[in-house]
């Protein structure tokens, strides 16, 4: 696992307010060569957090460090110099309609007065990056939406940014066009070391591709981890209604017949993850206690190169110094287990 | 003198005066109008120069302008006129008074145009560091580019309108001529003779501003080549056939 610890954007204490507050002191710092996932349900301030972070929008309280300088009263065109390095793709991509691929591609290095023929160049080899370069005398309606994608990140790469942040770039995308979208990204990462701040509402992406996840509900953070500490134990309860869909739960069949005291199955929920993760758990649980488990609901996932397993298990419970053995066998080889109850079927 | 050798007398030099006022006037409706119009949507509220100092004057007065008819507008600035050109009758003195009325007109039909601009796109353009003036330059007009050129289409038609008016106040042209022998003579042949020029110059102005602007939005949906090709296709068809 790789470390990232050289701050490249950090915000301190940042607050914003309309009628009620927007952001509410929220403190982040954007480490150089990571993927950073912010997640949240539309309004809880995604937009207003980005708009602060690419300066389109000012801040009512708090600090902001960009490579340890203090940014926060720049006037603007000392504040534009900082924006180049910060470049930004979109959901609807925000192309010129009016402009060829190569042109959209070029205007950022118009907008710093690079000349003509480096723009031309430098803009062919940021599409060629993309994998876009016979298009490039296109126009942007000509293209798909994937296709858009990547004019919109050879654009926002033209100006060498150090900075990526994505908004919700790859949300009107099918999931296809995502993935390769995706796979573009971590590679740019990986080349470049240009740290990626993924902004979206969708864990999926985050999920694939991010190291680090900040969850934000109401304008504050109420969760910040790494990606797979976060997806095994979501503490907040905006993280684990977020990740409902992706974390197997018990059946609501089972879990409404749930008692905590007798029953002819435990339900016992399982998290495994590491070695033991990739070991015949069940097959070594039968063998070295002669207890037989059954899975009700679960599945291993990978997530940044760590396999996670989360499991919902019955096991019978008519035997209680076998099931007493049993839990105990799954407690020492698991991250943990519990007893959530009993069933009669 | 039989209609006809009336008509060829007098219709030419109509033809002339009414082309030449509207062709000047509608080049001061843009030379005007234009800046004017992307005045009122820049400092409009929530755009890139907001100021309403500005703004409300201006917006005031090219309101009050578009309120008043035009042929109440000749009359009413008609000293200003024989400052500005020497005379208060005359095709120049008509170009004027049809400047006035048209500047106004075509700078409120940019403005909706400038408003149709994606604000994403100005803010897009902002995060990359743009000033207000090159968003302004390299966004909205580009962008804006196939409306507001058909609006201009609507302000040259709308002028040829008023050229016809101008001929109650001393202005030449077809619409004077319809004026004295349809109107004041009630000849119905040349009436209908000069309402039929009137209806072809205003297709020919409408064809020619829709084929600049379908010009512009089929090369940005990138159909341009595609209709080239469908051409091209038709004329292999042709060659082969032979």
């Amino acid at each position: 696992m790789k470390h990232f610890n050289t701050p490249l954007l950090e915000l301190k204490n940042i607050r914003r307010f309309f009628q009620e507050a927007i952001l509410d002191d929220v403190s982040l710092t954007i480490y150089q060569g990571e993927i950073l996932g912010i997640i949240g349900r539309s309004g809880a301030g995604k937009t207003t957090l980005i708009r602060c972070i690419n300066g389109l929008d000012r801040i009512d309280s708090g600090k902001i460090f960009f490579d340890g300088k203090n940014i926060t009263q720049l006037n603007d065109s000392d504040r534009q110099l900082i924006q180049r390095r910060i470049a930004m793709i979109f959901q609807h991509f925000n192309l010129l309609s009016s402009l060829r691929v190569i042109d959209n591609v070029a205007l950022p290095l118009k907008f710093v007065g690079y000349p003509k023929k480096k723009r031309r160049q430098l803009s062919l080899e940021m599409l060629d990056l993309v994998g876009l370069s016979d298009k490039a005398s296109y126009y942007p309606a000509q293209l798909s939406g994937g296709q858009k994608q990547r004019v919109g990140i050879a654009r926002a790469l033209a100006s060498n940014p150090v900075i990526l942040l994505s908004d919700e770039a790859t949300s009107a995308l099918d999931s296809e066009t995502t993935q390769s979208i995706l796979e573009l990204l971590v590679g740019i990462n990986q080349k470049t070391g240009l740290a990626i701040v993924l902004i979206t509402h969708e864990m999926e992406v985050i999920r694939s591709i991010a190291t680090r996840i900040l969850v934000l509900e109401h304008g504050r953070i109420v969760e910040e981890g790494m990606v797979k500490d976060v997806f095994a134990r979501p503490q907040s309860t905006t993280a684990r209604s977020l990740l409902q869909l992706m974390i197997p739960a018990l059946p609501t069949k089972i879990s409404e017949k749930l008692n905590p005291y007798h029953g002819q199955e435990a339900i016992i929920e399982l998290r495994i993850s590491g070695a033991e993760a990739r070991k015949p758990f069940l097959n070594n649980l039968q063998g070295e206690t002669g207890v037989v488990a059954r899975i009700i609901q679960g599945g291993i996932d990978i997530i940044q190169g760590e396999s996670l397993g989360h499991f919902f298990l019955a096991i019978s419970a008519i035997d209680k110094k076998k099931l007493e053995k049993a839990r105990e066998w799954l407690a020492n080889h698991s991250d943990k287990s519990e007893v959530l109850g009993y069933v009669q079927f | 003198m039989s209609n006809f050798e009336l008509l060829c007398a007098i219709v030419p030099s109509a033809i002339i005066d009414t082309l030449w006022m509207t062709c000047a006037s509608s080049f001061f409706a843009f030379l005007f109008g234009f800046p004017l119009g992307l005045l009122l949507y820049a400092t409009s509220s929530g755009n890139l120069f907001q100021n309403n100092w500005i703004n409300r004057p201006i917006s005031a007065i090219v309101d009050s302008l578009r309120a008043i008819p035009f042929i109440i507008l000749a009359a009413t600035i008609m000293p200003i006129t024989r400052i500005i050109i020497g005379k208060a009758i005359g095709n120049e003195a008509m170009i004027f008074v049809l400047s006035i009325s048209a500047i106004p007109f075509y700078a409120r039909i940019a403005e909706l145009s400038f408003r149709e601009v994606d604000r994403n796109l100005i803010d897009t353009v902002r995060a990359m560091g743009a000033t207000r003036f090159q968003a302004i330059r390299e966004v909205a007009i580009p962008e804006t580019l196939s409306s507001l050129i058909s609006g201009f289409t609507v302000t040259v038609i709308t002028i040829l309108a008023a050229t016809a008016m101008a001929g109650f106040i001393g202005a030449n042209g077809l619409g004077k001529l319809a004026i004295s022998y349809g109107y004041q003579r009630y000849n119905l042949v040349v009436m209908t003779i000069l309402i039929i020029i009137l209806i072809i110059l205003n297709n020919v102005i409408q064809w020619f501003g829709d084929r600049i602007t379908k010009r512009i939005i089929f090369r940005c949906q990138g159909l341009q080549s595609s209709i080239k090709n469908l051409s091209k296709d038709r004329s292999n068809i042709f060659f082969e056939k032979n």
